[in-house]
């Protein structure tokens, strides 16, 4: 079997890719698969902690997760729309007023 | 070794695609990109014996999640990242902001590899139920879902109702109440 390690390298690598495309993108959808990209990384370490502690209870938390994720995507790419019908741009620079 | 080469191959997949999508211009790429790395994390779902984890990954993230994305996408038509007027404002670009963010990078880095280096060598799992029929089982899982979770589980639709309320009055054109 595979030691638990490899599988938390793997989370921790996925977890920072997500980070660097949050801090580091312009455009708030990118920014979205980001996020989505971070929730995935701790998905895999709540599973393979489950998995090596021998208990479900890591694959139940990730039913949650990705229950919230899918409100998450839902309510995210709402205000994407409602943001891009104002100002025609998907830059999150282009939103610095808090009203308009 | 197969299910080392099975691991490595899933692992590689998954860091890679993810890679890609963050250094893609074009967001319909990346989110195609996002499918194949999660295709590749329910591989390796498959193999810590989660197999309800492993087909809920490819229909709720791959199916659902992924097309609402691309659906997104391609309703607003702007598939390129309008860097030009926007790009010399980048936050990070600025001396003072990005040297402060280059150390919090540096210190989640150092964070993540002192964490990893303190985790102890499992090999097999240990526990009271860890053989991979009884933690695989869905029977099992449902079991615990609906009997130690079910606050959490119900908790759960009451927040899917308030997101999609919640969706449905954002994404609404505005003065077409009547």
């Amino acid at each position: 079997m595979i030691p638990l390690s490899h599988y938390l390298i793997v989370s921790a690598v996925l977890f920072s890719i997500g980070t660097a495309g949050v801090f580091l993108r312009r455009n708030l959808i990118t920014i979205l698969l980001s996020i989505e990209i971070m929730l995935n990384a701790v998905n895999l370490s709540f599973v393979a902690f489950g998995r090596f502690a021998g208990d479900v209870d890591g694959q139940i938390i990730t039913f949650f997760v990705m229950t919230v994720a899918a409100a998450e995507a839902a309510v995210g790419l709402a205000l994407v729309i409602a943001l891009f019908r104002h100002r025609e741009s998907l830059n999150p620079d282009a939103f610095s007023s808090l009203k308009w | 070794m197969p299910e080392n080469v099975v691991f490595y191959a899933f692992a590689a997949l998954a860091i890679g695609a993810s890679a890609l999508v963050i250094g893609q211009r074009n967001p319909m790429y990346s989110v195609l990109l996002l499918i194949a790395s999660f295709g590749a994390l329910s591989g390796l779902y498959i193999q810590l014996d989660a197999p309800f984890v492993a087909v809920a990954q490819i229909i709720i993230y791959a199916g659902a999640i992924m097309v609402l994305f691309l659906f997104v996408v391609m309703l607003l038509n702007a598939p390129r990242e309008d860097a030009a007027e926007y790009d010399r404002s980048h936050p990070l670009a600025h001396p003072g902001i990005g040297r402060f963010g280059a150390l919090l990078a540096t210190l989640l880095i150092v964070q993540l590899v002192w964490a990893l280096t303190k985790v102890a060598e499992l090999k097999t799992p240990v526990g009271s139920r860890s053989d991979a029929s009884s933690v695989g089982s869905v029977v099992e899982m449902g079991r615990v879902l609906f009997t130690r979770h079910t606050f959490a589980f119900e908790a759960t639709s009451v927040l899917i109702l308030v997101a999609m309320v919640g969706a449905v009055v954002l994404a609404r054109r505005e003065g077409t109440e009547q």
